[in-house]
């Protein structure tokens, strides 16, 4: 091409259609990223850090734990079912409770609370914990997670709102750390070890026993 | 006759797509690829076009919302005059794209189809494969019963290990803070435009490299790929001994396109649809939660994983295999392209299929999770009750009331996550059983807490029954026998 250096009166119009289109596309995807994100910056203040109860303290016998339903604060008027959640409550004594999520740290299954044997089991890849959400064995690598919750004019309430997964942010802002939290199979053994000799008089004495 | 060639003509005056069509139909193929090996293909195409099909017929009465998706899906099985048909088609037809997409995929491994000059038509191909692994996924999520809910949360739970990105890739996936109806309405556009869209745009491309580049010809030990002489060596040998696609080899596509598709209309006719389960409400916790077929083998090995390496696993995994297969074709683009010379690309595959089989049929009976019911369900064989005493029978209870059931089987009925009991007392003795009941360890909660001492000493008592006639008890050789014997007496 000898005429490089010019530029003729069409090839411009086509450069400037060309940067419009992209002044307009840019301007577009601003809108339309922000549709598209807009489940991420959406923030968690608000409903989502809303305390919500789960019933007077009277239902939950002390010593126990038992199976409670929330509504969460969170809806969309689809959701149907869904934003119905459960979640266990233990009541420890008096004013002292415990809630934790049905979710199985692990992967998220439901687990499920046998009072007989004190453990929570879920039916997925077999993850156990103790009464008191800490790791007992399989695949998790943590306790249950824990709803922070607080007792106010004699209800539970809890502040829940978000599905509690191994990273979400609220994962670390349920409650305080379970004891066996991030432990392996070694700590956890230490754990049954000092959960046992707690409250199990012969632990450490089991000659007399035999 | 002659009408109907004149609006033939009139339509092709104006689309001028005659030629190109006969000639794509009549390109030359290599005599030896009109073989049964090479139907996987088009097999995957057409099944695809089922999916096409039969998912738009659903769309007619499916409801995208997480209050009215699961009636929808009832109606469809129970009121619409055979939905149930068309929910069965679609859901055996995913299985059966799942299983073809795959067979094709080692087909074209093993015949060396992916080396040059055909590396850009297996890349658009492994994506292919993963998009139908997304189709399959987010068709499951559809099918909005318990299995999909908690699904859908094990789904959260794995991109939540993302380092840092997890929660915004969750809420992302999720479209809010929780599983509901946001997340149905996007793994609805998911399924129904966005992938679907996809794979219709790379199924063309895909396609178009087949004709352009032709089919691969049959390996025969010993041709070897050179990039330099391939493309002149593969035009010479369809020269010489080609023969026209249509109708040399286009006869067996059609006939197992054909069969597939009877296969695909038996199974929906003898299984029936699939599901839905339960409703999805999240109260609902009695459920066991199971991945579809296609996705049992990353169900089992996630519980086969030690803790510590699941999240690298589960992350570093998948990229790791995308970017392997990508590369394959760059990695060995030339050389040997018939599996008689290949013995570790034949063993590669071999050793998958074993993996991925064994861990699909251990998640078939799930041994590492435990029996929910066995403790409430399962009998105490009659044997082991057999002239035991009143505290040994009091144990039996106890192992019962405990939940011990749940993971150790007695005459193979109760859980496998622990070992079986059967004749445990030949392992442990008295003081080891005690141990291991109060402390727990290897993977077996400590039920220290949970156990009194009456308690305590009544379930070791029943466990050291447990042990085969004529066997003696495993005892602690550093206590004498006379001591020991005065020992238990006391």
């Amino acid at each position: 091409m000898s005429n490089e250096e010019t530029i003729s009166r069409r090839g411009l119009l086509m450069k400037i259609g060309i940067l419009f289109n992209g002044l307009v596309a840019t301007a577009l995807a601003v809108p339309i990223v922000g549709f598209v994100l807009s489940s991420v910056t959406r923030g968690r203040a608000n409903a989502y850090l809303s305390w919500v109860p789960l019933g007077s303290v009277n239902e939950f016998p002390e010593g126990e734990t038992r199976l409670a339903t929330f509504r969460n604060p969170y809806v969309t008027p689809t959701d149907g079912k869904t934003v119905e959640t459960a979640c266990w409550v233990r009541r420890v004594a008096g004013e002292e409770f415990q809630v934790f999520a049905v979710n199985c740290a692990h992967l998220g299954c439901p687990v499920r609370w046998f009072p007989q044997s004190g453990l929570f089991m879920c039916p997925c890849h077999g993850g156990a914990y103790y009464r008191d959400g800490s790791r007992a064995s399989g695949p998790p690598e943590r306790g249950l997670f824990e709803y922070p919750h607080k007792v106010k004019d004699g209800v539970v309430t809890i502040q829940a709102g978000e599905l509690p997964t191994p990273g979400s942010p609220t994962a670390s802002l349920f409650g305080k750390k379970p004891p066996c939290a991030g432990g392996n199979d070694l700590v956890s053994i230490q754990g049954g070890l000092r959960a046992s000799s707690e409250t199990n008089p012969w632990l450490g004495k089991k000659k007399s026993w035999s | 006759m002659v009408l109907i060639d004149q609006i033939g003509q009139w339509f092709d005056r104006r689309l001028q797509l005659a030629a190109p069509i006969r000639e794509a139909a009549e390109h030359p193929v290599p005599r030896n690829t009109a073989s049964w090996f090479y139907v996987f293909g088009s097999a995957a195409l057409t099944v695809f076009m089922l999916q096409l099909g039969t998912g738009i017929l659903l769309a007619l009465i499916y409801v995208p919302s997480a209050s009215e998706a699961w009636n929808s899906l009832q109606a469809l099985n129970h009121d619409v005059t055979l939905g149930w048909f068309i929910r069965a088609m679609h859901g055996w037809g995913s299985n059966f794209m799942v299983a073809i997409v795959l067979i094709h995929m080692v087909q074209v491994f093993l015949f060396g189809a992916y080396k040059f000059p055909r590396e850009l038509t297996w890349i658009v191909g492994v994506f292919l494969l993963l998009m139908t692994l997304g189709m399959a996924f987010s068709g499951q999520v559809l099918r909005f019963d318990q299995d999909a809910y908690w699904g859908l949360g094990i789904g959260a739970s794995i991109a939540s290990r993302v380092p840092i990105l997890g929660p915004v890739v969750v809420k992302l996936m999720l479209g809010g803070p929780i599983i509901a109806g946001a997340t149905l309405s996007r793994f609805f556009a998911l399924h129904v435009f966005v992938i679907p869209g996809m794979l219709i745009g790379l199924v063309c491309l895909h396609l178009l490299m087949v004709l352009k580049l032709g089919i691969n010809e049959w390996p025969m030990p010993g041709r070897l790929v050179k990039r330099a002489t391939y493309t002149s060596e593969y035009h010479e040998l369809t020269k010489r001994s080609g023969a026209p696609f249509v109708p040399y080899a286009v006869w067996k596509d059609l006939f197992f396109a054909a069969f597939i598709l009877i296969a695909v209309a038996a199974c929906a006719l003898y299984f029936g649809p699939f599901g839905p389960t339960g409703r999805p409400d999240p109260t609902i916790i009695q459920t066991v939660p199971k991945p579809d077929y296609f996705f049992l083998w990353l169900y089992g090995l996630l519980s086969y994983l030690p803790p510590s390496m699941e999240t690298p696993a589960l992350l570093i995994g998948p990229v790791v295999v995308i970017a392997f297969l990508v590369l394959l074709p760059f990695l060995s683009g030339e050389g040997e392209k018939s599996w008689r010379r290949r013995p570790i690309a034949v063993l590669t595959v071999l050793l998958i299929a074993v993996v991925l089989g064994t861990l699909t049929h251990l998640a078939g009976y799930t041994p590492w999770s435990p029996h929910m019911n066995a403790w409430s369900g399962d009998p105490v064989p009659a044997r082991f009750l057999h002239r035991t005493t009143a505290l040994e029978r009091q144990g039996a209870l106890v192992f019962q009331a405990k939940q011990c059931r749940n993971c150790h089987s007695l005459e193979d009925l109760g859980g496998q996550r622990g070992p079986a009991l059967d004749s445990v007392a030949v392992r442990l003795t008295q003081d080891q059983l005690i141990r291991q009941v109060i402390q727990g360890g290897g993977n077996m909660p400590a039920y220290g807490k949970n156990l009194s001492p009456a308690e305590a000493t009544a379930l070791v008592a029943f466990l050291e029954t447990l042990h085969p006639a004529g066997q003696t008890p495993a005892r602690d050789a550093a206590l004498g026998e006379a001591q020991e014997k005065s020992a238990s007496a006391q």
